[in-house]
């Protein structure tokens, strides 16, 4: 029942199982497969910095030999991409404040109280992550029609936080309930109220939780594509993906240079986040499952 | 939005994760508080306060419109509709012109093709890659981890794009491989998209590259789970690696693996992104629609789209309910 701890246990089973060219022909095998999900990263990367002329002469250029900063250079002078990056920003910062704050406050109420409703709350954040966006977006889109929140970042973070509150809650409900309730009795005893043990004894443990939590959504929201598209019509309101499918648009077929650089920028501090917060999402996603 | 590949890395992962840490709450209220002192009416609202803030978003995002488009999906709602009219009562006339198309019932059919074959396709490799990643050495396995830790971080939009340029009929690295080192001259401006066939290889080859790291991640943390002395006792009863993997470690994993399969499974179904872009790119939409591309496709008749919407939606349950009346179960 305990989180993944890798490492020590699958350590100690591999050492015991000895070497052999057997083991070197999969170590082999496992940098291939490693290549072939790296190479449209690299790609992108790499072609990023080569000069127009290069990727017109139908010889693909797998180095990045005489690259150039020009492609970034007409990413970063295009007025387009600051708005777009603008809009990114308010869409994503709202949705996360809001989102991580009331979803705390929910993950506190049901990992901390015993209620009537309860169990319904529960299930129903379980079933809500199960209804695809999709089935839902034409009608969310005439909500806030009807409302006049369409291409405005009050509308689109209204559906993102729907759409991410569930999991957050599910998520940090985990980290809430590490959390033994025996400490803050203990501070109690000590004459703290219950408040002011859960604010100096609890808040501070918790700040992991709410930290992946917050890159969590971070990510969800940064990345969306579906409901951005659906919101976000005017072009002026485009959030950054939506933004670089504009670019591929209008460049295909003469500049995929820029378009590299393009992706390439919106996905570096995607990635960095995403490293950052990885092992802890799926961690808790496997943690208890399997049975020992 | 979604998880990772899947990316269409769709806004919600549905992924209910059990508990980070283990829960430590036993049910019933009180047992570990001393004596439960009589409760004021302060803290008996506080549970509910502390909710309503997660309740209302959640209530007003994707609840109000999921009732709305359900009962639309038996009025006429169009164009006149939005200029003022009044929407009529249909009954069922929306879901039966939808389903007596043999054009809506094509699209269906393509949807739940492509979501169970992607779906297998990436529980095999991604299964396959997490056992390989038990056996081989440090450095071999920190190298896998990172390649796909990058795939799987990389905005789904940047990858699309990625994909799109790789499959390019003009200036494609695909094309030209098969042009130019395999002698496949045929190939040089070959266009993948243009035929339904193709087009949905190369979705199926981008989705299932997409989906696979999430796999491979938790299955191999779930493997990794599985206890030491089970796998000694049974190497010292004579079972060799394939027979430990197939009757020992793959059934303790199984509730990791039903898990996972089930999030594909849903997410497959409803996969919108990489097929809109590719669409976009050059295809033909009619042939190449899959259930959430078609709904786009509907927007304007909002009655229509909303009876399709709740269609999709009887699919995705009647393909989970299995694992949905386990989770009831097991879960709460």
């Amino acid at each position: 029942m305990t989180a993944a701890r890798p490492g020590a246990p699958a350590a100690a089973r591999r050492r015991a199982r000895g070497g052999g060219t057997g083991r070197r022909l999969l170590g082999l095998l496992a940098v291939l497969v490693a290549l072939v999900w790296v190479f449209p990263i690299y790609w992108m990367v790499n072609s990023a910095f080569l000069p127009t002329n290069r990727m017109r002469t139908g010889e693909p250029s797998f180095l990045p030999f005489g690259g150039t900063f020009s492609n970034f250079r007409n990413v970063l002078t295009d007025s387009a991409f600051y708005d777009a990056f603008k809009v990114s920003l308010a869409v994503t910062g709202l949705t996360l404040v809001v989102a991580i704050l009331f979803a705390f406050l929910g993950a506190l109420a049901i990992s901390r109280f015993r209620f009537r409703g309860r169990r319904s709350f529960i299930l129903t954040i379980l079933v809500v992550q199960m209804i695809p966006a999709e089935g839902l977006f034409i009608s969310q889109y005439q909500m806030l029609d009807n409302w006049g929140l369409v291409n405005a970042v009050l509308g689109l973070t209204i559906v993102y936080v729907a759409a991410i509150l569930p999991f957050t809650v599910w998520m940090l409900r985990g980290f809430v309930a590490g959390v033994p309730l025996e400490l803050e009795e203990a501070a109690m005893m000590d004459g703290l109220s219950r408040t002011g043990a859960f604010f100096r004894i609890t808040f501070p443990l918790l700040a992991p939780g709410l930290v992946a939590s917050g890159v969590y959504g971070f990510l969800q929201a940064w990345n969306e594509y579906t409901l951005a598209l659906v919101v976000m019509t005017d072009p002026d309101q485009r959030t950054l993906p939506l933004w670089l499918q504009g670019l591929v648009e209008a460049n295909r077929a003469t500049d995929w240079g820029l378009v590299m650089a393009g992706a390439t920028l919106i996905s570096v501090p995607v990635i960095v986040f995403f490293l950052f917060v990885q092992k802890r999402m799926s961690a808790g996603l496997v943690a208890g499952a399997v049975k020992g | 939005m979604s998880a990772p590949r899947t990316s269409s890395a769709p806004v919600l992962p549905p992924a209910p994760p059990r508990a980070a840490a283990p829960p430590v709450h036993p049910d019933p209220p009180g047992e570990r508080r001393p004596a439960p002192r009589r409760r004021s009416l302060r803290s008996r609202l506080g549970p509910y306060l502390l909710l309503l803030p997660a309740l209302v978003p959640v209530a007003v995002g994707l609840g109000y419109p999921l009732v709305r488009q359900f009962v639309l999906s038996f009025q006429e709602y169009g164009l006149a509709q939005q200029f003022g009219r009044p929407a009529e009562w249909v009954g069922l006339r929306n879901y039966t012109t939808l389903l007596s198309d043999p054009y809506v019932w094509g699209v269906i059919g393509r949807s739940v093709l492509f979501c169970l074959v992607n779906a297998a396709l990436t529980m095999a490799v991604g299964i396959a890659v997490a056992v390989l990643m038990t056996r081989v050495g440090r450095g071999a396995r920190i190298t896998l981890q990172v390649g796909l830790l990058l795939a799987w971080g990389t905005p789904v939009l940047a990858t699309m794009t990625v994909w799109q340029w790789l499959f390019d009929s003009q200036y494609g690295v695909v094309n030209w491989l098969l042009a130019e080192p395999l002698g496949l001259t045929g190939m040089r401006q070959h266009s993948w998209i243009i035929e339904p066939a193709s087009f949905y290889l190369v979705a199926t080859v981008i989705v299932v590259w997409m989906s696979v790291p999430f796999v491979v991640f938790t299955v191999y943390a779930g493997l990794l789970q599985v206890p030491e002395e089970c796998m000694e006792a049974a190497q010292l009863d004579g079972a060799n690696a394939w027979q430990r993997l197939r009757h020992l470690s793959l059934p303790m994993v199984k509730p990791v693996l039903l898990v996972v399969a089930l999030l594909q499974v849903i997410w497959d179904l409803r996969v919108f992104t990489q097929i809109y872009v590719l669409q976009r790119a050059g295809a033909p939409t009619r042939e190449t629609h899959l259930l959430g591309t078609y709904i786009y496709s509907l927007a304007k008749e909002f009655s229509m789209a909303g009876a399709m919407a709740t269609i999709m939606l009887v699919i995705t349950f009647v393909l989970t309910v299995f694992y949905i009346r386990r989770m009831l179960k097991e879960e709460v």
